[in-house]
């Protein structure tokens, strides 16, 4: 199932400078293990070693953080929209 | 075409030329900024700032919700973040840089702030509210080297 995954500009040249892309998968964890497979420079930009969501990366499907949906395990339907962020943080003291 | 990471940690960084040497901003883009910083307090306020990537401009003002609530760190709001890329690509614009508010410090990135510098083409603008009068700086953040570029006021 294909999913069109939008990549932020900070990533796109990891994606041949594409803005969005085609992803297989039924969950999010999926989507992003095949895009990282067909684009391997993204490998190790959105997953870390311990297979989680890097703390720095915001994933959404469509208008949703899936940090507040079942994260890695949301599933995903054709037709759905899924978005990458940088987290934008940081702090003054 | 140079490579860049979400983050320095996980490396990947390249070198970028010919990079606007300062940010130009709307006056109504300044006024609704330093608003919302005012807005926040007594916490540190967020936002991002739309605009013309290559010409440096800032022309459009997304002032999002701090998720962190603090008067020490901030997050931009996720969905708010989303919706505010969403926003300017529609517009034909892009999302050019980031600004929040120091509530006690000077109006110069934390090591935090370059720690979690989430794109080195971005504009990263300090408003800071220590004194009576908001001070606005602009900064450039890349491999954790901090330039300071100038801020040009436009129109209105």
């Amino acid at each position: 199932m294909a999913i069109t995954v939008r990549i932020p500009t900070v990533l796109r040249a990891h994606a041949g400078g594409k803005s969005s892309v085609e992803a297989e998968g039924a969950t999010v964890g999926e989507v992003l293990k095949d895009l990282a497979s067909r684009y391997p420079g993204m490998s190790g930009q959105l997953l870390g070693e311990d297979g989680n969501l890097h703390r720095f990366v915001n994933v959404y499907v469509d208008d949703d953080d899936v940090r507040y949906l079942d994260k890695l395990y949301t599933t995903v339907r054709e037709g759905q929209v899924v978005s990458i962020l940088p987290a934008v943080a940081g702090g003054g003291a | 075409m140079p490579s860049y990471a979400l983050h320095r940690r996980a490396g990947g960084f390249g070198t970028r030329t010919s990079l606007p040497s300062m940010l130009q901003m709307d006056a109504g883009v300044v006024t609704e900024m330093l608003a919302h910083c005012l807005d926040g307090l007594p916490d540190e306020a967020c936002g991002m700032i739309g605009g013309d990537a290559e010409a440096g401009h800032g022309t459009i003002c997304y002032p999002t919700r701090n998720a962190a609530a603090s008067s020490r760190i901030y997050e931009v709001d996720p969905r708010e973040l989303l919706a505010a890329d969403r926003d300017a690509e529609d517009r034909g614009a892009s999302l050019i840089g980031v600004f929040h508010s120091h509530t006690h410090t000077p109006a110069y990135p934390s090591p935090t702030d370059v720690a979690q510098a989430p794109d080195p083409d971005w504009h990263y603008i300090l408003v800071s509210l220590r004194d009576s009068e908001p001070v606005i700086r602009s900064f450039r953040i890349r491999d954790g080297n901090i330039t300071e570029e100038p801020v040009v006021i436009t129109g209105g």
